[in-house]
């Protein structure tokens, strides 16, 4: 036997390290991460920067720029610098049209809205595909490796259609996407709490275009979202809005601006928002051609304006908080994700709101990437399913019925999903032509004790012996725990499947109610199976010998010998009906002690056989 | 049912815990996998289920879930050297055969 070393909880053994990362692709930036031994880090671009601008600029000659080259451009080349496209993201027209966009939209053949730049008509998902190409770069030029695998967060609040247009990006990207991930639960992830006490957690998230507000519970490490809101448009650019309808107000300055104009006032309305987080007062002051003025602003004032904003937050927030059944006391922990969340007034509101200061620690644009990474390096397979669970497992093992009964198990419970599984598997009897293949899902040995999932026919194996052909049945179960099961033979390729949803129709207690009774039958389940598994032996040891002796039995072996092994296959059988192992086995044993003889004399007729009439020369050459 | 360990399986395994700077034991069980069905599982224990039991011996704390144990009852755990090699031994009576690349075992 092998010597064994102690390994880290549930770290796979067999294993080597696989690429995978976390993406945050945020409305005003966006950003990578990966876990490093064990600690989920940002990357950063050769100038040390994390955050990548959510900016793309399109040129004449087609190159595209992303980030903060892009962003340099938004004054100066308004309508091709995109900017905030996930706003647009999965949105018809009429829904675009209601946003305040500054780009010239048109709409493509099948009627989504594309935007129209000097490179040719660009759709927001193909947009958000730049921005991800350009992070997915970044990561294998960090690690010098290609990339395996990546989750990539999304508002809570999306949509099925911002979902997939979200996938979809990924796919335009090359990036392989593991799952996307909410992002008030990476960020909770990221700050450990699924490691912490049972509990509840706030997450209020604002970022630069989203609002979003999450409850979730806790319990013996199992995340589970108990309600969410927010508001799809609702962010840090209506705070440098507001800012800039100040600053029209008091310059006195008339509309329309141009885009030119208009970018401007957004960029000194930014600065000035992030000047009063940390000072109480400062002055605003617009200098580009027509546009010169100078103001004066303090923090009053500031908290002021947005107080209706922050309204809105509260209002979706006890919204939320209400759908889960609480009251803002009850939530144990609260969690404060997004850049705009730095604005003193925001703190003070949501402080107030909670009763309780919020978790800090960890720097609020990069939490969401940094647990998303944390989740890639699980999914990938790099940590152990047990150490975060966030509802994405597997909660029953599932596997096949094998010959006499019994359970095999091909994905055990607890398994990480998405996950993918093959296990091969043989005929049983000679010449077996087809195989049924019974998904089943439960802890027990035996079929009978576990659930039924479905079942299907594998057809068209070519006549072999048994043993000999080769059966791959491979499990799958994707992201949304939907499991498809396929079998193949190998050598000739025929193939069938079958797909079913296996959590469908299970409540927790009947998920916990079949994991008792494995740990309650236990004893008795290992028992049957090696009952089953002596009998599954003996009968077929009993189906070879009777073939046998049907072929040579008469040529080989005289009449007592004959009489002999005929007994104790008798034996044998009697000792089947008795379901006591002990007895099967003796049985077994026997048996093959009193036709061990024969079995040698097989195997001589059949060397002969094979030599007979030829020459030396050519035996060896084959 | 009872898992033991020998007193120099007992004492490596307080090493390691040290030398990784926490845990409270180590974790056995059995898992379905390898050429002949089951192999050992052999890892740091950071938290216990509410089926686990826990077997105390030489003070290193031996966790197993319910489930498995009823493969390992009576096993004693040690720790050998062979040659150069080193490392832990599973001295299990209830298994019957291994397969030849020592990996796995049935019962």
């Amino acid at each position: 036997m092998a010597l064994l070393q102690i390994s880290e909880p549930g770290q796979p053994v067999e294993h080597e390290h696989r690429i995978a990362v976390g993406i945050d692709l945020g409305t005003t930036h966006s950003l990578v991460a990966i876990v490093v031994n064990g600690e989920p880090q940002t990357l950063t671009d050769s100038e040390n920067r994390p955050l990548l601008p959510s900016v793309v600029h399109f040129s004449e000659n087609r190159v595209v720029e992303v980030g903060y080259q892009a962003q340099q451009k938004l004054t100066s080349d308004p309508l091709n610098t995109i900017a905030s496209v996930k706003r647009l993201l999965g949105k018809n027209m009429a829904e675009l049209q209601e946003q305040r966009t500054p780009y010239a939209l048109s709409t493509s053949e099948s009627g989504s809205p594309l935007i129209r730049t000097i490179a040719g008509d660009k759709s927001p998902v193909e947009i958000s595909a730049e921005i991800l190409k350009q992070l997915g770069t970044r990561a294998e030029q960090n690690l010098g490796d290609k990339l395996e695998g990546a989750v990539i967060t999304v508002p809570a609040y999306f949509d099925d259609a911002q979902r997939q247009a979200t996938k979809d990006a990924a796919q335009i990207a090359g990036i392989p996407l593991l799952r996307l991930l909410n992002e008030p639960t990476a960020a909770a992830v990221a700050y450990g709490l699924d490691q912490g006490a049972e509990g509840s957690i706030a997450v209020y998230d604002l970022g630069g275009g989203t609002f979003d507000i999450s409850i979730l519970s806790l319990e013996k490490g199992v995340f589970q979202v108990l309600s969410t809101g927010g508001d799809s448009a609702l962010g840090g650019d209506d705070f440098d809005h507001l800012l800039s309808e100040w600053v029209l107000q008091e310059s006195g300055y008339e509309l329309p601006l141009t885009p030119q104009q208009s970018r401007v006032l957004l960029q000194v309305s930014r600065n000035a928002k992030e000047q009063l987080s940390e000072q109480e007062e400062i002055t605003v002051e617009l200098n580009t051609g027509k546009l010169q003025w100078q103001g004066q602003l303090n923090r009053a004032q500031f908290d002021e304006m947005l107080q209706p904003l922050i309204k809105r937050t509260l209002r979706a927030t006890r919204k939320a908080v209400r759908d889960a059944n609480m009251s803002p006391e009850q939530v144990q922990d609260v969690v404060l994700v997004g850049g705009s969340t730095r604005v003193p007034a925001v703190r003070a509101a949501v402080e107030d709101f909670f009763g309780q200061s919020p978790k800090q620690g960890i720097d609020p644009d990069r939490v969401v990437a940094l647990g998303a990474a944390i989740q890639a390096d699980t999914l990938i397979g790099n940590r152990s399913g047990d150490e975060m669970l966030l509802l994405d497992v597997n909660p029953l093992s599932l596997g096949i019925e094998i010959m006499g009964g019994m359970v095999e198990k091909i994905v055990p419970r607890n398994s990480t999903i998405p996950i993918n599984r093959a296990q091969e598997f043989t005929t049983y009897k000679d010449g077996q032509t087809a195989m049924a293949v019974h998904v089943l899902q439960g802890e027990r040995e035996m079929v009978k004790d576990c659930r039924s999932l479905a079942r299907f026919e594998l057809r068209g194996i070519p006549p072999m012996t048994a043993g000999a052909a080769k059966i791959q049945v491979s499990f799958k179960v994707d992201a949304d725990g939907l499991l498809s099961v396929s079998a193949r033979e190998t050598s000739s390729s025929v193939e069938s499947s079958v797909e079913v949803k296996p959590s469908y129709g299970l409540s927790e207690n009947e998920i916990t109610g079949m994991l008792q009774d494995s740990f309650a039958h236990a004893e008795e389940d290992k028992q049957a199976r090696s009952l089953r598994e002596v009998e599954v032996e003996a009968s077929g040891l009993l189906d070879t010998l009777n073939a046998a002796l049907k072929a040579d039995g008469d040529a080989l072996l005289s009449t007592t010998e004959q009489q002999q092994i005929a007994a104790a296959m008798d034996e044998l059988t009697l000792a089947l009906k008795s379901e006591d192992t002990k007895k099967v086995t003796n049985a077994m044993e026997y048996l093959n002690h009193q036709s061990s003889g024969f079995a040698q004399k097989r195997m001589d007729h059949s060397i002969r056989e094979a030599l007979a009439g030829r020459d030396l020369n050519e035996v060896e050459r084959t | 049912m009872h898992i033991s360990v020998t007193e120099p399986a007992a004492h490596h395994i307080e090493n390691q815990l040290q030398k990784r700077g926490g845990g409270m034991g180590i974790r056995v069980g059995v898992r379905t996998s390898g050429c002949s069905g089951h192999a050992y599982v052999l890892e740091f224990v950071d938290s216990t289920e509410p089926d686990d039991r826990v077997f105390e011996e030489f003070g290193v704390k031996i966790v197993i879930d319910p489930k498995s144990l009823v493969y390992l009852d009576g096993t004693e755990l040690d720790f050998v050297k062979e040659g150069l090699n080193e490392g832990f031994q599973f001295n299990n009576p209830n298994v019957k055969d291994e397969c030849g690349c020592g990996e796995s075992f049935t019962f």
